[in-house]
């Protein structure tokens, strides 16, 4: 069992948080202008990283927050967490 | 008769007799006594039948590597399989039953298996019963009642088992020499130590030794040390408690067995205890298993272990034998022949594999008068039920060979032992990496993944005195690295004995010598033999995880113990390649069996899962509404009045609600508040329809989409102020949703200052549903609720009884009516004011399934009944719902090809043509006519129910471009083939234009 270190609670076991996959992925800022294919590889295509990898989990019995790990695939080793950066999305405004 | 028990000597107590029975014999043995030391005691020696050849088999070793001695303990509920008698402490009045062997163990009419078994090779199952596929479970029945894999227990399990989480510095696992010296260093250093060993005593080997340590003998010394560890409060000592998983981050399992040893269910005790520890260190001294010799009819009654010989004589007072042979290629086998020649064995032969040379152990072995016979192997086994004697043969170990000639001797017990294998099971489940040996002959941990020490046998140390330096040296490194003050302690002494190395002999005839030899097993519990590994290798299987799948090796809850090495070592000879290249397979938890009991712990019953109630919940009690379980909540079903069955009960209460009034408890809809400056851009995205354009005060039924373009979930939202909302889920969906919203925020939309907050416990909902709903709350509140000043689909708040109340004028009927949102504490008084206030009106409480009839008589849809994540709101006729203009989640998958496919499934009604049957939920829509070869399917029912106010069934169902079918005829076919006829209709039964709901 993983001990994850929440970014707001400190070290907890693994059974205390829920798992949400590859980190980073963003949602297109403008659907519509993307075709079928680019639309299903935001949906549905998802790395299968062998080693390093970024991905979200939850604190979902805890604070609930979510946050970014990243872990080895391959050992199971946390390197890093970290918390959500509060950005605005960087909005192309048409000309 | 106790005719092999020792008059004096063990550690077990003369005066406690104890009755017990095995097979319906009763037999008698004493307090100490493991239900295999009694057995050999009474003289007991087919204990069982072997897996797959049902040959009879004798008891091997004295602990968890014991393949044949698996009994079914007690009977009726507290009954338990797979019990090894090596491991199961004797107590009064004990039950025991062999699982294998029928009618009896002395006869077991499969034993034919044994003497077809050239049928029977590895892989015989998968060749055998392939065809036909379908008489597969016919096969399945029969195979698995001849394995005799015993039986689980028909009632609950009476017992009560619970769960302990614990952290500490340095688990020690396993409290032989080794063990305890490191739990002792470690723990005088002042570290926080959980020492664990799966015996009922701490010793480990030590409990067998008549080795002296600091002048005292082995046990004495033991006790001596429990005393020094059991005085230093940082330091837990669990016995009877087998550490069987290791898992990541040190995280390590305990299975402690309270009161197993005291009778079969002891009441108001915990019977096993599951610890679930995370230690800063984990020291891993588990010793070693004894590894058998492999030659023909290595498995018969009376081939026993020499360090299980060594355990019965010393610690129980048994004798297994009177004329024992011993068969050796190693040293440490010469103390159970000692032992055998001290309790008064009449002979003794010792047969070893090597030429002399000079040993202490050799030296001993002749001081005492036992014959040595050196250069010499043991190449048959004579005797069936027992053995009776044994062929030897002259060994030359240069060539490998063994002499053609053989001289037959007479025996009552063969003891054997061909070196010992480390006990690396944790280690590898750890992550850690073991290595070939060469000079050892056995694989030893190499790398660790984890923070743990594997040391004493377990590491491939032998000697007691290098055990004891280990464990010492193993603690004070601990002890530095948690950054202790390292308080040393004293190596013990012991005395010094010269060994020689021992020689791998791996099998003693070659597999390819000789035709037609007798069955050399390599793991006893799943009767693999080294002919199976030759057949593997002739089949084409080179790996060993392959190999051990294709004949069972190491399968079960063996685990690798008793045959791995050896059957690892002839896949290398097999295959011509050094043992270091083949490897071991991978070690899984448990290490040991572990009772379902102890893993559910406490989690069981009412414990299993949370219940919830409403707080109107002690009304529908006391009504004696039958209660349905939906997302955890107790929800009331039906009403009864008197002894009404559902059925009638419904009717009435459809038919009260349509013509007067209704009342439901709908307090376990999920409820979320929804507020901060972004609150509408937020919900913008997440529901499909235009949230920005509603006015305060008004109500929306929305639906929100997964970003596939399927319905997620639906309810009522309403803006309550500008940045203000309040949203609905279904009862199901309530968690989910919340979490999803919060995902979105948190991970997508950081940047929106939205605040979520649950509302489902705290406030209470109350339907007030049907044409006289709007004059009965009119009495209780001063709001004005005239259709003028509040129409369908407002909300405004007001107060009943001098309480803060909501009003929503919403409908889930087709009816006038009103929701009453409510802090929990005051929902039942609220509810019992309407129902008096009511009265006048007949007021009808009604449940959850009035609720679906009436819902589904307007076609309204149920989330997850309706649709089933594959439904898009086009899909369920919801298409108004969706916003051309702005993006929200799943909009552009609305636009992908699959989306806007014209026979996609949608959402219709269905009439029965004989307007009477009701068509069961789940059947299956075909043509009355289909054409041949697989019938196409069109779609199915997913609502039907009987109409009370219309008066026959109605139903709705998804079905392939189903918009442009209505009254078309199709049938519908359910589980029982019936067919029933069907017209597709529109899915709106009752009141299509909507006037009710918008009653004046």
């Amino acid at each position: 069992m993983l001990l994850i270190k929440c970014p707001w609670c400190g070290v907890r076991d693994e059974t205390e948080f829920s798992y949400g996959g590859e980190a980073g992925i963003e949602r297109p800022l403008k659907p519509e202008d993307l075709n079928d294919q680019e639309w299903a590889d935001y949906l549905f295509m998802r790395k299968n990283t062998r080693g390093l990898f970024l991905e979200q989990w939850n604190h979902s019995l805890g604070c609930r927050q979510w946050f970014i790990v990243e872990r080895n695939t391959v050992t199971y080793e946390i390197i890093a967490t970290s918390k959500i950066k509060n950005e605005a999305p960087d909005i192309q405004v048409d000309a | 008769m106790q005719i092999n028990r020792l008059k004096s000597g063990g550690q077990i107590n003369r005066d406690k007799t104890l009755r017990f029975t095995f097979n319906g014999q009763s037999y008698k043995g004493y307090l100490g006594d493991t239900l295999a030391s009694a057995l050999l005691a009474n003289g007991v020696d087919i204990v069982g039948r072997s897996f797959k050849y049902h040959r009879p088999r004798g008891i091997v070793g004295s602990g968890a590597e014991e393949p044949n001695a698996i009994f079914q303990i007690g009977s009726g509920a507290t009954t338990e399989a797979g019990m090894r008698a090596t491991q199961v402490e004797l107590y009064d009045g004990l039950v025991a039953k062999s699982e294998k062997g029928w009618p009896s163990l002395s006869f077991d009419i499969a034993e034919v298996n044994d003497w077809c078994s050239k049928l029977f090779g590895a892989g015989f199952y998968y060749k055998t019963f392939m065809y036909p596929a379908k008489f597969w479970k016919i096969y399945e029945y029969f195979l698995r009642r001849m394995a005799g894999l015993g039986a689980a227990p028909r009632e609950p399990d009476p017992d009560y088992y619970n769960h302990q989480n614990t952290h500490c510095d340095v688990l020690v696992v396993g409290a032989g020499p080794a063990g305890l010296m490191a739990a002792l260093s470690a723990g005088k250093s002042g570290a926080k130590v959980i020492i664990a060993d799966d015996q009922a005593n701490f010793g480990g080997s030590l409990l067998a030794s008549k080795e002296l340590i600091e002048g005292l003998t082995a046990d004495k010394w033991v006790s001596s040390q429990l005393q020094m560890l059991e005085e230093l409060p940082n330091v837990t000592c669990l016995s009877r408690s087998t550490v069987f998983g290791y898992y990541d981050y040190n995280f390590l399992t305990i299975n402690e067995r309270c009161t197993n040893h005291l009778s079969e269910f002891t009441e108001g005790h915990v019977r096993q205890k599951l610890w679930r520890v995370r230690a800063k260190r984990v020291v891993l001294a588990q010793g070693a298993f004894e590894r058998p010799l492999v030659f023909p009819n290595n498995d018969r009654p009376g081939v026993m272990l020499a360090s299980a010989v060594s355990n019965y004589i010393n610690r129980y007072g048994v004798l297994p034998g009177k004329n024992p042979i011993l068969f050796t290629n190693n040293d440490s086998a010469y103390q159970a022949a000692i032992d055998m020649k001290i309790a008064g064995a009449k002979s003794v032969l010792v047969v070893d594999s090597r030429s002399e040379q000079p040993s202490d152990m050799v030296d001993e072995a002749r001081n005492n008068g036992i014959e040595l016979q050196f250069d010499a192997v043991i190449r048959n086994v004579i005797g069936h039920t027992k053995v009776k004697g044994v062929e030897i043969s002259t060994y030359d170990s240069g060539s490998n060979t063994c002499a053609a000639q053989a001289t037959k001797r007479t025996c009552d017990l063969l003891i054997y032992s061909g070196g010992w294998s480390p006990a690396v099971h944790l280690h590898s489940q750890s992550g850690g990496i073991n290595k070939w040996d060469d000079n050892r002959h056995c694989f030893v941990p190499h790398t660790t993944k984890q923070a743990s020490f594997s040391i004493g046998s377990c590491n491939g140390t032998w000697s007691l005195e290098d055990c004891l330096k280990e464990g010492i040296a193993c603690g004070r490194d601990v002890a530095g690295s948690l950054n202790l003050k390292v308080n040393d302690i004293n190596l013990p002494i012991t005395k010094k004995i010269k060994l020689n190395p021992m020689m791998p002999l791996w099998q003693v005839i070659a597999e390819n010598s000789v035709e037609n030899l007798p069955k050399q097993f390599l793991d006893y519990q799943n009767d693999t033999t080294v002919s199976d590994i030759y057949l593997a290798v002739r089949e084409g299987y080179t790996g060993i995880e392959h190999v051990k799948r294709y004949t069972a090796l190491g399968f079960g809850t063996d685990q690798g113990k008793l045959g791995n090495i050896n059957g690892m070592a002839i896949l290398a000879i097999a295959l011509g390649k050094p043992i270091a290249e083949i490897g071991t397979t991978t070690f899984r938890p448990a290490y040991t069996p572990v009772s379902f009991g102890v893993c559910a712990g406490e989690d069981i019953g009412e414990m299993f899962e949370p219940t919830r109630k409403t707080a109107i919940h002690d009304f529908h009690t006391e009504s004696k509404a039958p209660f349905e379980i939906v997302g955890q909540w107790l929800r009331p079903w039906y009403f009864p009045k008197d002894d009404e069955d559902m059925s009638s009960a419904v009717i009435r209460e459809c038919l009260a609600t349509r013509s007067s009034l209704g009342i439901m408890d709908a307090s376990t809809l999920g409820k979320i508040d929804v507020c901060g400056k972004d609150a509408v851009t937020f919900l913008e995205k997440i529901y499909t329809h235009d949230v920005a354009k509603m006015a305060v005060g008004q109500c929306a039924y929305g639906v929100m989409l997964g970003e596939d373009g399927m319905i997620k979930d639906d309810g009522v939202m309403a803006r309550l102020g500008e940045n203000h909302f309040y949203l609905t889920t279904t009862t199901g969906g309530a968690a989910t949703v919340m979490s999803w919203l919060e995902q979105w925020l948190q991970t997508e939309w950081p940047h929106l200052t939205v605040y979520l907050t649950s509302l489902t416990d705290q406030l209470s909902t109350i339907a007030l549903v049907g044409p006289n709903s709007r004059r009965v709350l009119q009495k209780l509140v001063d709001a004005d609720l005239s259709n003028d000043n509040f129409p369908f689909m407002k909300t405004c708040k007001s107060e009943i009884a001098g309480l803060k109340v909501d009003l929503f004028r919403v409908s889930f009927s087709g009816e006038l009516a009103f929701e009453i949102n409510v802090n929990s504490n005051f929902a039942l008084y609220i509810w019992n004011l309407l129902m008096v206030t009511g009265r006048d009106f007949e007021i009808t409480p009604y449940g959850t399934e009035t609720m679906h009839v009436l819902r589904a008589e307007k076609g309204f849809i149920i989330v997850g009944q309706d649709t089933d994540g594959s439904i898009n709101p086009h899909d369920a006729g919801l298409g108004w719902l969706v916003s051309k203009e702005k993006d929200f989640i799943g909009k552009r998958s609305l636009e992908r090809v699959d989306s806007i496919r014209s026979d996609r499934k949608q959402l219709v009604g269905l009439l029965s043509v004989d307007n009477k049957s009701v068509i069961p939920e789940g059947a299956q829509l075909i043509e009355k006519k289909s054409p041949s070869g697989p019938t196409p399917m069109y779609g199915h029912v997913s609502s039907s129910y009987f109409s009370p106010v219309l008066g026959h069934p109605i139903a709705l169902a998804l079905i392939e471009s189903g918009r442009n079918r209505i009254g078309d005829k199709l049938l519908a076919i359910s589980s029982d083939a019936k067919a029933i006829e069907v017209t597709i209709a529109k899915p709106i039964f009752y009141d299509p234009k909507g006037e009710r709901q918008h009653a004046k």
